[in-house]
């Protein structure tokens, strides 16, 4: 079972139905969102439906590409042989 | 009828006879005494015990209390589980260091004053050096002298701390620091920050981790960062300066997670992550906070163990450690990957995983407590969490390019290990109220609403969304990264320029004044005392250089020249000492 599952994940064979599957997730994930109740907004963007899906994705980009930059432009990134 | 056997006496007691145990009764004892630990912790009273005076001060050995029974749960659990993940090492050096290393820990969160807790404050960076040490390798024993001269460096600030702060107030017990911030509580709070790798005292953590043997690095995950967490929580609950550090310290993390190759490293630099979110909670300082930061570090020890566990299988396995090396494990190392993914799952906070139950509850205390920037910081960095952790470090160790390795699952005793802690991520995540019970103030916290769990996949599967588009820009890259560590390694070397050239120049200068001035002078009197020390001292110094030198060809026996020997030896002096103070202040 595990190892289907895996595999599922793994192989090139089942890249077009990972890829349905995860963007069907997507959508359900923000439907669901504007569906569920909202009592006690504490900030603004408590109110909005769908604000976490836009966070997460501008945070993701956000970090890849400020890190980049500090690592490469910012000189954090160094050979392996900086120490020695 | 004895009412408290102190769990660290068991363990580093315990630790005196594993090496002379063999095969299967070693096996055995090493995972009896951790069992006996846990119930010694499930079955022990709230209470003080072993008061006593040591030089005119109040010692108070152990002191239980609800929030040193949450971590004392979790930690002998902990032990538990890493014993089991290292039982196929035929050595004892490392199981008598782990011991020795949970047992400090354990007399760290139960310690009711001060010279206890700096006693085995000390033991835990002795021990847990030996688990650097027992790696070999050039680059192993100097990331493992740095870590130690790190550790000693804040032992000593945290002594001095703890000097003055006996002086101004006569009391050495361990409470919360009160009356204002002065000298003396800066410096225990350096002290204690820099176990807990609070940025800019975070590079050791970082450098040392992933030089750890296989084995080590899972007790490593585990304990010194939490120890830290839990004294933070006892002696500054409400600073408001770890609410700032801690936030900026989950964010710091995760963006030098983006530019690892090392997978350990990786891992490593989520510990930061981690930390930072129990650092917040307790400069928060409500109850929910400071239930959000114990339960989550309760959580953290059994994912992130999990997370090492993953990746020191397949370090065991390939014996590659770099991202840029390994991929396509995943035909090859099935269950390794689902148990790994587990706990990837759990330090995201999926729901229905353990991190969902915990880390939202510090979330949700900086949401009460109005701290809007807060909640957005950490809230970004469970996005990095997931985009590391879940994302990049599976893709690239079990997945993407196939590098065609050889590879098979690690041994069975790994995967029990692994098994356990993965059994527990979920079971935390799925009936959360057994660990709240044992929180230490009353929980009124529902993570299982329908908002929090459309906002949590929302954050975490556009995240997902993120990666796949910009797959490509993570690509991992052969690179070390620059962090606060330059500053013992780059720059001790300036310094060691400025002291060869300027200051030696200096040095001859001062020196051709004396040779042309001073020497004839001194020249006059050497052969006046000459006369002296023919006739009378010489056969004295005589006599005693003899001795030095008989004293001198025994000791060339005892030295071997070999590290390990030596971090060996030290490890049984503390274990020594212990003993001796166990007994004589019982």
């Amino acid at each position: 079972m595990i190892r289907r599952v895996v595999d599922f994940f793994g192989e090139a064979r089942h890249a077009e139905q990972r890829r349905r599957l995860f963007y069907l997730a997507l959508v359900l994930i923000v439907i669901a969102d504007f569906l569920v109740p909202r009592e006690h907004a504490e900030y603004l963007w408590d109110r909005l439906p769908g604000w976490s899906a836009v966070y997460g994705f501008l945070s993701c980009v956000l970090l890849i590409f400020v890190s980049k930059f500090l690592g490469h432009q910012g000189g954090l990134m160094r050979r392996e042989d900086y120490y020695d | 009828m004895i009412d408290f056997v102190h769990p660290a006496l068991l363990f580093i007691l315990g630790a005196l006879p594993i090496p002379f145990l063999k095969g299967s009764i070693r096996k055995a004892y090493l995972m009896l005494i951790p069992a006996l630990a846990i119930l010694a912790v499930l079955t022990v009273q709230p209470g003080s015990y072993g008061a006593a005076e040591f030089i005119g001060q109040e010692i108070l050995i152990a002191k239980v209390d609800r929030l040193s029974i949450v971590f004392a749960t979790v930690f002998t659990i902990m032990a538990l589980i890493g014993m089991v993940y290292a039982l196929h090492l035929t050595g004892a050096g490392e199981h008598v260091a782990a011991f020795v290393y949970v047992g400090s820990a354990l007399g760290v969160v139960f310690a009711g004053d001060y010279l206890t807790l700096f006693l085995f404050w000390e033991g835990m960076a002795f021990a847990s050096a030996y688990l650097v040490f027992a790696q070999r390798g050039k680059q192993a024993i100097r990331a493992g002298f740095r870590y130690l001269m790190v550790h000693i460096t804040g032992g000593v600030a945290l002594l001095g701390g703890v000097i003055l702060h006996g002086l101004a107030t006569g009391s050495l017990l361990f409470g919360p620091i009160e009356g204002g911030m002065g000298v003396a509580a800066y410096l225990i709070l350096a002290g204690f920050m820099l176990n807990a790798a609070v940025p800019p005292l975070n590079a050791w953590l970082t450098d040392a981790y992933p030089e750890a043997t296989v084995t080590g690095a899972v007790f490593m995950s585990a304990f010194t960062t939490k120890t830290a967490v839990y004294v933070l929580a006892r002696a500054f609950p409400g600073t408001e300066l770890l609410v700032w550090l801690g936030t900026a310290m989950a964010l710091y993390g995760v963006i030098y997670a983006v530019l690892e190759n090392d997978c350990r490293r990786l891992l490593a630099y989520h510990i930061v992550s981690q930390v930072g979110y129990m650092v917040a909670g307790v400069g928060i300082g409500t109850e929910m906070a400071v239930n959000g930061a114990s339960s989550h570090a309760f959580a953290h020890i059994l994912y992130k163990a999990l997370l090492f566990m993953g990746a020191g299988a397949v370090i065991h396995v390939t014996g590659r450690r770099k991202l840029t090396e390994l991929g396509g494990l995943y035909r090859t190392m099935p269950l390794t990957v689902a148990l790994y993914m587990v706990g990837a799952f759990a330090i995201s906070a999926f729901p229905f995983f353990s991190g969902f139950v915990t880390k939202s509850m510090v979330v949700a205390a900086a949401g009460q407590d109005h701290r809007a920037l807060v909640v957005l910081a950490l809230t970004m960095a469970s996005s990095g969490t997931f985009l590391h952790t879940g994302l990049k470090l599976p893709y690239y160790m079990f997945f993407g390019m196939d590098r065609k390795l050889e590879a098979r699952e690690p041994p069975r005793n790994m995967l029990v290990a692994m098994g356990m802690a993965a059994v527990l991520c979920i079971a935390i995540g799925v009936f959360p109220q057994p660990l709240y019970a044992l929180l230490p103030h009353p929980v009124d916290f529902e993570p299982y609403t329908g908002v929090h769990i459309t906002e949590s996949l929302g954050i975490l599967m556009f995240t997902a969304l993120g990666f796949v588009l910009f797959l490509r820009a993570l690509d991992p890259e052969n690179t070390i990264s620059i962090d606060t560590d330059w500053f013992y390694r780059k720059g001790a070397r300036h310094f060691m320029w400025l002291a060869e050239k300027p200051l030696a120049r200096y040095e001859k200068a001062v020196s051709d004044v004396s040779e042309t001035a001073v020497l004839p002078f001194l020249h006059g009197t050497a052969r006046a005392g000459l006369r002296i020390d023919l006739n009378g001292v010489d056969a004295v110094v005589n006599g005693v250089a003899r001795s030095i030198l008989r004293g001198g060809g025994a000791l060339r026996k005892l030295q071997t020249g070999v590290v390990t020997h030596y971090a060996l030896a030290m490890i049984v002096g503390v274990i020594a000492a212990i003993a001796v103070f166990a007994v004589v202040w019982r």
